[in-house]
């Protein structure tokens, strides 16, 4: 059993430093991002700096207000950064989500009411203009993946809240988007579904081989799901550690009472206790 | 069975109150054709009897209460009177005749559908402009709101006289007032289920580099849907409004209105009345298609039952 911290730390300023590796899918270099309200300015990333590799599955953790969304959104260029660098596939956000290099999930599904689940899993398809038969193939793909198969032709409102989002996660995977960014997609459940998504999101992480980004505030599942755990605090928002799990990537759900898992756990708690203290 | 009872008695108190108006309403015509033909009245010359009020009339002469049901030009006409000129002009005419209800009811339905169209084509593109361009939002709204502040009454005669000499007549002008008050409820509906769509639907498309036509057809104009059919219905009731308003200052030969006009030429209020009831159920049928449709398309959108 792994118990020596250090080896498990990647500070983000030696991240920052060090070249950026041929697989290197995400790379933030002293982000700032301030946004003007009518309140005064709020700072809400501070000198943030990461990598993510291919593959890599990455949770950011931290209480409200610490940035996470507002990074995950930075990546997704729904937000523009108002200092530091940032590229996704070696472009800037913005030419790749021109290049669709991402799905993204958000915390409330957002099916459109008036289309069935195969219709909204075609929506991206059709306007990224896929031919008809090609739509037909990639739904009942995803469909499969995430294990809805027979449910294209509800409505949303037939289904259940997690059945929605899974919904809503095939509707991410549709199109060969090497990226899936994941905003708290699971916050509005409870605890039973959430586990059986958990587990269900890593088989498909693991058959997918997508890089994805992860947007928690429950620790067990950012420990659970992730191969990198970003522990966030607020004002202004800042990473303040960045801790690379020893778990193996087959994870049963009982792993969780592993004293590994614990440990992590731990640390992820400690973390976020010190960036509150902050304050 | 419990709600039914509830509305037929409200309708029944409705008539109740109609037959009890009858009674004082039209007291004074049926004392004097009374006095005319040799009955004896209190009091008994119509001089005096202009001085008393109607309900002490009634007292005096409660005789002629059932009279004031059944006169030939009553101030008010009793609810069977209305309801016997309805079916005589409607059943029992051919359409074709200029005394038939559903021919003059076909003249103003011509127009305000047409009308209606056209308000409503003008309501969506309008809407389509203003959610899309600042500048029409800010320079296209206003005028739309000042616009409904002009009373029609005032307006339909000068839209006759501008479109006549410039040699647009008939069904046209009716048409042009139609559209004239139903442009603007589908406007205003059709602005706010534009903007329905809420930030993180508008993001979704974003993340898919959508771009605003995608938008318009996939996200915002299905959205709307609920919206436009509540401001169509307001909208269909407006266009009848203003095909009436617009056969008004015309002294239009036919429609409803032209039969309103007549009417009050000839002191014909049984004939009034029973275009204006005409008038109400056309509005209630045509508003109770568009709930049908509404139904239908809702349905074929999956909303709920």
């Amino acid at each position: 059993m792994n118990m020596e911290p250090t080896t498990q730390a990647i500070r983000p300023e030696a991240a920052a430093s060090a070249p950026a590796p041929a697989d290197c899918v995400i790379e933030a270099r002293n982000l700032d991002l301030t946004f003007q309200t009518n309140d005064g300015p709020v700072h809400a990333l501070k000198d943030v700096s990461l990598k993510i590799s291919k593959g890599d599955f990455v949770s950011f953790i931290g209480p409200s207000g610490c940035g996470k969304t507002t990074f995950l959104r930075c990546i997704a260029a729904l937000e523009t950064p108002t200092g530091g660098s940032l590229s996704v596939n070696g472009m800037t956000p913005d030419e790749a989500r021109r290049n669709r290099a991402y799905g993204y999930v958000f915390q409330a599904a957002g099916l459109y009411p008036w289309r069935t689940i195969s219709k909204n899993i075609k929506l991206p398809l059709e306007i990224m203009g896929y031919s008809r038969a090609e739509q037909e193939k990639r739904v009942n793909q995803v469909l499969e993946l995430v294990e809805l198969s027979g449910f294209g032709g509800k409505f949303p409102w037939q289904l259940s809240g997690g059945m929605q989002q899974r919904a809503s996660i095939a509707r991410a995977l549709a199109f060969d988007a090497e990226i899936l960014l994941m905003d708290e997609p699971f916050g509005a459940l409870d605890e039973i579904v959430r586990d059986h998504l958990n587990e269900q999101l890593l088989k498909l992480w693991a058959r997918t081989n997508k890089t994805i980004g992860f947007v928690t505030h429950s620790i067990p599942e950012a420990v659970y799901l992730s191969t990198k755990i970003v522990v966030m605090s607020p004002r202004p928002g800042r990473i303040h550690d960045v801790i690379d799990s020893t778990l193996p990537k087959e994870r049963p759900l009982d792993i969780r009472d592993s004293p590994e898992f614990i440990e992590i756990a731990h640390r992820v708690r400690e973390g976020l206790r010190a960036g509150h203290g902050d304050d | 069975m419990k709600s039914l009872v509830a509305v037929l008695t409200v309708l029944a108190a409705i008539i109740a109150l109609w037959y009890a108006a009858c009674v004082p309403m039209n007291i004074k015509g049926v004392l004097d054709q009374a006095e005319r033909a040799g009955a004896e009245v209190t009091p008994a010359t119509a001089k005096a009897r202009r001085d008393m009020s109607e309900i002490g009339l009634v007292a005096n002469n409660s005789f002629a209460i059932g009279e004031t049901w059944v006169q030939d030009r009553p101030r008010l006409p009793a609810p069977h009177q209305v309801a016997v000129e309805l079916w005589e002009t409607t059943v029992e005419k051919k359409i074709t005749s200029k005394r038939s209800l559903i021919y003059h009811a076909q003249v103003t339905l011509s127009a305000t559908l047409l009308g209606f169209a056209i308000g409503t084509g003008l309501g969506i593109l309008l809407a389509v402009g203003i959610v899309h361009s600042r500048v029409m939002d800010m320079s296209v709204m206003p005028w739309a709101i000042v616009s409904q502040t002009i009373p029609i009454i005032a307006l339909a005669p000068m839209i006759i006289v501008v479109l006549y000499s410039i040699g647009v007549q008939g069904i046209i002008p009716k048409a042009v007032i139609s559209a004239y008050l139903s442009f603007f409820p589908v406007v205003v509906g059709m602005v706010k289920g534009l903007r329905a769509p809420d930030a993180m639907q508008l993001d979704l498309l974003k993340t898919y580099n959508a771009n605003t036509s995608q938008g318009f057809w996939k996200l915002r104009l299905p959205s709307s849907m609920p919206y436009l059919f509540a401001s169509l219905k307001i909208g269909i009731a407006a266009s009848l409004v203003g095909a009436i308003v617009g056969e008004l200052p015309t002294g239009a030969v036919a429609g409803l209105g032209a039969r309103l006009l007549a009417g009050s030429y000839y002191g014909q209020t049984v004939q009034i009345w029973s275009a204006l009831f005409a008038a109400a159920i056309l509005a209630a049928a045509l508003v109770a298609l568009l709930g049908l449709i509404e139904k239908l398309v809702l349905s074929r959108m999956g909303v709920r039952a």
